[in-house]
C-alpha cells in the first residue's frame, strides 16, 4: 500500500519536489472523505441532510421558545448554505433577520439581546470571518458571567459558523478556527460530524447557559445525510463519542476528519490488520478527557487528526493531557496528523489536508515504534 | 424596485460635442478630441464639484474603450472557464462595473496606490497584469501574477497592494498605504475600494476617523452595485447615501457607469488630495450583471428585468461606444477592431490558462515568513521538516 514512491509518503519525506502536473492529478480527485453515517435512536426518523437538520433545530428553537431570534448576514433568503431557509417566512421578519456587514456587530448585538433575556442565535457566514468578531466572542461573550461576579451573563447566545475545507476554498473559506477559541475559558464550542449531532449539538448548545460555538463542517452540509430524529432532543456537550471499538490504536478526530479516521481504521485492519479504535470527540471546550484516557489506557497507542495546522492545534492539548493521564500505557508517542503550519492553500489543499493516507502511515508508525 | 445606485442615475445622455478641430489628411477625418460634459455629480462637504465638462481625446478614448472590453471579456472567460472546473474556489466577477476602474485608473499616476476587495481581476489588469496572468492565476498556474497561489480574490502588481478576501479589512490598509505615500513625501494618493455591503463595518469607520485626523491622502471608493451578497443597500445601510457617510470626510457621488465622470471625479480627487486637504469619499454608482460570486445565480433578490434594464439602459461599454461613435471620434469599424483585437486576446490567454503548470510542491512552505531564521518548517511529524523557502523580493519593498 504505502510503496516508497507513493504521494503520500514523498510527501512524508518532505520530497515535495513534484513533477509537473502531479498535483493538478491529484485536484481532480473528489472528495477526501467517505462519509460514515451515525446509527439513529430508535423512535420517529426523517432523512434530512446536515443543513436540514439544523434548518429543523432552528425551526424547534424558533416553534418552541418565544424569545428566540436568528440573524446574520443573508440569513433572511436562507443563508449562504440553506441552514435558515423559509424561517422568515414562518416566523417573521422580527425574529429571523438579515444583519448588515459587520461581523463584530453582530456578535456584540447578539451578547446585548442574549443578555436582556433574548435566545440569540447568530450566523457568522463562514469561519473564516469569525475575526472580526473575536474580540465580542473573547472578551465580551465569555467575560461576561466571571466579571460580574455572576449577576450578568450572555448565556442564551449561540454562535454557528461553517468551518473546514470544502475541495476549493482556498485561504478564506475553508479554516478550522476551533483550537483559537478552545483558549477562552467562558465559551462553548463543538463539532458536529453529521445531521444528527447537528441538530442535537445545536439544540443543546442553544439551550446551554453559556456563550457557545457550533463550528459546521461546511462540507457535510449537503454530502451528509442521515435518519435524524424528527422530535426535540439534545447531544451531551462535552461528551466524546466511541463510534469503532478497536484494541491496537486510538485514533481521534472530530467533524470531516472523523470520517477520514473511520476509513483509516477500516484500511489499518484490511492492509495490515490493525484494529483501530474511532473516537468522534464532538466538543472541543469542554472535551472529555475521561474517554479519551480510558481509550488510551487500552490501546497504548494514540493518533490525533485536524484539518487546523499542527503547531498549538488542539491535537496539542489532547496530546499534553495524554501524556500526563497515560504515560505508563503508551508504547508509542502520540502521533499527530495535521493541516501544515501554511496557510490554507489555494492550489495544495488536496496535499494540506490530512489525508487518510498519511494518517494510515501514523498508524503503521504507532504499531511499528 | 431597482436598487438606489441605478434609481439615482439619469437618464444615459450623449453629452459629447464633435469640437472642430479635426484633422486635415488623416483617413477618416476623425475628431482628435471632444468636449464632453460629465454626469452631474452630487457633493457632501465640498464647495465646488469637479468641472462639469472635460476633453476626451482620440488616443484615450481607444484606450478606455480597450481596457473596458478586456476587462469584460476576461471575465466572461472566467465565467466559462469555472463553469468549466478549470476555476474553483470563489470567483466574483466585475462585470458592469468597468467604468469605475478605468475610469479611475485613468486619472491615476505611476505613483499612485490602489487597494480593493475580492472583485478584483479587472483591477490586476488595469494595473499592470496581462491577461494571461490573471486568467492563469484563476486557474491556479504558475504564470498566474500571485503563481497560482493566491486565485481569484489575490492578485498583485506594482502599486496596487491586491484583492483581499475579507470584506472590510482592505479599507484601513489603504489608509496606511496613503500615510506612507505621504511620509515619504511624495505626493501619491491611495484608493481605497469596498463595496455597499463593506460600507457597514466597523473598520471603515475606523479608518474615516484616522484618515481625517491626519489629513491622509486616502480616496475611500465606496463602489455601490446596489447589493452585498444577497442584500440590497436599502435593506444593510441606514443611510444609502454613501458618499455622505464619513460625515467629516467631504464626499462625491458619481455615476459609476460613465467612465469619463469616474475619470473627472478621480482627477478631482488627487488635486484635493494632493493639496494636503485630506481624504475624501466617492460614492461611484454602478452594478453588477452575474451574481454575487459563481455559485449565486443573482437572480433571487433581484428580478431579471432589473438586470436587463441596467444592460439595456445603463452599461458603460454600450455607453461610451454610443458617445464616442455619435461624437465621430471612433468609428464603427475601429470599435469592431479592438472588439476582434481583445476577444483574440483573451481567447489566447484562456487557453494558456488550460495548459499552463502549477508550481511545484515545494513551494507548500515557500513565503510563509519573510527571513528564514530557521531554515525549515515543522512538518506533520517532526521529524521530516520542509525547507522554508523564499522566492525573492515582496515587489512593494524597496
Ligand atoms: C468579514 C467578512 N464577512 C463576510 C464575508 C462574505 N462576503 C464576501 S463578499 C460579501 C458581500 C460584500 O458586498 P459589497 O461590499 O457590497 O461588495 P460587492 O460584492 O457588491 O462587490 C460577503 C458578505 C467576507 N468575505 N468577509
Ligand atoms: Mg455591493
Amino acid at each position: 500500500m504505502l510503496q516508497k514512491n507513493s504521494i503520500c509518503v514523498k510527501i512524508l519525506k518532505g520530497v515535495l519536489k513534484s513533477k509537473d502536473g502531479e498535483c493538478r492529478k491529484i485536484l481532480r480527485r473528489n472528495a477526501h472523505f467517505s462519509f460514515y453515517p451515525e446509527k439513529p435512536p430508535s423512535g420517529s426518523t426523517t432523512k434530512m441532510n446536515m443543513f436540514q437538520a439544523i434548518n429543523n433545530a432552528l425551526d424547534i428553537t424558533l416553534r418552541t421558545d418565544e424569545s428566540a431570534l436568528v440573524f446574520g448576514e443573508d440569513v433572511a433568503f436562507g443563508g449562504v448554505f440553506r441552514c435558515t431557509v423559509d424561517l422568515q417566512k414562518k416566523y417573521g421578519k422580527s425574529r429571523v433577520f438579515n444583519t448588515p456587514l459587520c461581523e463584530q456587530g453582530i456578535i456584540g448585538f447578539g451578547i446585548g439581546a442574549a443578555a436582556s433575556g433574548a435566545t440569540s442565535v447568530a450566523e457568522i457566514q463562514f469561519a473564516d470571518y469569525i475575526f472580526p468578531a473575536f474580540d465580542q466572542i473573547v472578551n465580551e461573550a465569555a467575560k461576561y458571567r466571571y466579571r460580574s461576579g455572576g449577576e450578568f451573563n450572555c448565556g442564551r447566545l449561540t454562535i454557528r459558523a461553517p468551518c473546514g475545507a470544502v475541495g476549493h476554498g482556498a485561504l478564506y473559506h475553508s479554516q478550522s478556527p476551533e483550537a483559537y477559541f478552545a483558549h477562552t475559558p467562558g465559551l462553548k464550542v463543538v463539532i458536529p460530524r453529521g445531521p444528527i449531532k447537528a441538530k442535537g449539538l445545536l439544540l443543546s448548545c442553544i439551550r446551554d447557559p453559556n456563550p457557545c460555538l457550533v463550528l459546521e463542517p461546511k462540507i457535510l452540509y449537503r454530502a451528509a445525510v442521515e435518519e435524524v430524529p424528527s422530535g426535540d432532543y439534545g447531544t451531551l456537550i462535552g461528551k466524546a463519542d466511541v463510534v469503532q471499538e478497536g484494541k491496537d490504536v486510538t485514533l481521534i478526530g472530530w467533524g470531516t476528519q472523523f470520517h477520514v479516521l473511520m476509513e483509516v481504521a477500516q484500511l489499518a485492519k484490511e492492509k495490515f490488520g490493525i484494529s483501530c479504535e474511532v473516537i468522534d470527540l464532538v466538543s472541543i471546550l469542554p472535551w472529555d478527557l475521561d474517554t479519551v484516557c480510558n481509550s488510551v489506557k487500552k490501546t497504548g497507542r494514540v493518533l490525533i487528526s485536524h484539518e487546523a495546522p499542527l503547531t498549538s492545534g488542539f491535537g496539542a492539548e489532547i496530546a499534553a493531557c495524554i501524556q500526563e493521564e497515560c504515560f505508563l500505557h503508551l508504547q508509542a508517542p502520540v502521533a499527530r496528523i495535521t493541516g501544515f503550519d501554511t496557510p490554507f492553500p489555494h492550489i495544495f489543499e488536496p496535499f494540506y489536508l490530512p489525508t487518510k493516507w498519511r494518517c494510515l502511515e501514523a498508524v503503521k508508525n504507532l504499531i511499528d515504534y | 424596485m431597482l436598487p438606489s445606485c441605478a434609481r439615482n442615475i439619469n437618464k444615459p445622455t450623449i453629452s459629447c460635442k464633435k469640437v472642430l478641430q479635426l484633422i486635415n489628411g488623416t483617413k477618416n477625418n476623425y475628431a482628435t478630441e471632444v468636449k464632453c460634459e460629465t454626469k452631474p455629480y452630487k457633493l457632501h462637504k465640498l464647495d465646488t464639484p469637479p468641472s462639469a465638462s472635460t476633453t476626451l481625446s482620440r488616443e484615450d478614448a481607444l484606450k478606455y474603450y480597450r481596457e473596458m472590453q478586456v476587462v469584460r471579456r476576461m471575465e466572461a472567460s472566467a465565467n466559462n472557464l469555472y463553469k468549466t472546473k478549470l476555476i474553483r474556489g470563489f470567483c466574483h466577477l466585475y462585470s458592469g462595473q468597468e467604468a469605475v476602474a478605468v475610469g479611475i485608473k485613468a486619472a491615476l499616476r505611476s505613483h499612485d496606490a490602489v487597494i480593493t476587495a475580492y472583485r478584483d481581476h479587472g483591477w490586476a489588469y488595469l494595473m499592470g497584469a496581462s491577461v494571461v496572468e490573471v486568467l492563469t492565476e484563476l486557474t491556479g498556474r504558475k504564470s498566474g501574477c500571485a503563481r497560482g497561489k493566491g486565485g481569484s480574490m489575490h492578485m498583485y502588481t506594482d502599486n496596487f497592494y491586491g484583492g483581499n478576501g475579507i470584506v472590510g479589512a482592505q479599507v484601513p490598509l489603504g489608509a496606511g498605504i496613503a500615510f506612507a505615500l505621504k511620509y515619504k513625501g511624495t505626493d501619491g494618493v491611495c484608493f481605497a475600494l469596498y463595496g455597499d455591503g463593506a460600507a457597514n463595518q466597523g473598520q471603515v469607520f475606523e479608518t474615516y476617523n484616522m484618515a481625517k485626523l491626519w489629513n491622509l491622502p486616502c480616496i475611500f471608493v465606496c463602489e455601490n452595485n446596489g447589493y452585498g451578497m444577497g442584500t440590497s443597500a436599502q435593506r444593510a445601510a441606514a443611510n444609502t447615501a454613501f458618499y455622505t457617510r464619513g460625515d467629516y470626510v467631504p464626499g462625491l457621488w458619481v455615476d459609476g457607469m460613465d467612465v469619463v465622470t469616474v475619470r473627472e471625479a478621480a482627477r478631482y480627487a488627487i488635486d484635493y488630495c494632493k493639496s494636503g486637504k485630506g481624504p475624501l469619499v466617492i460614492e461611484a454608482a454602478t452594478y453588477r450583471y452575474f451574481g454575487h460570486s459563481m455559485s449565486d445565480p443573482g437572480t433571487s433578490y433581484r428580478t431579471r428585468e432589473e438586470i436587463q434594464e441596467v444592460r439595456q439602459k445603463r452599461d458603460p461599454i454600450t455607453h461610451f461606444q454610443e458617445l464616442t461613435t455619435n461624437a465621430g471620434l471612433l468609428s464603427e469599424n475601429e470599435i469592431k477592431e479592438i472588439n476582434a483585437d481583445v476577444k483574440k486576446e483573451v481567447d489566447e490567454a484562456t487557453e494558456i490558462s488550460k495548459t499552463d503548470s502549477s508550481i511545484g510542491l515545494d513551494e507548500l512552505a515557500t513565503d510563509i515568513y519573510a527571513n528564514n531564521l530557521e531554515p525549515q518548517i515543522r512538518n506533520t511529524t517532526p521529524f521530516n521538516p520542509l525547507t522554508h523557502n523564499r522566492l525573492g523580493k515582496a515587489v512593494n519593498l524597496e
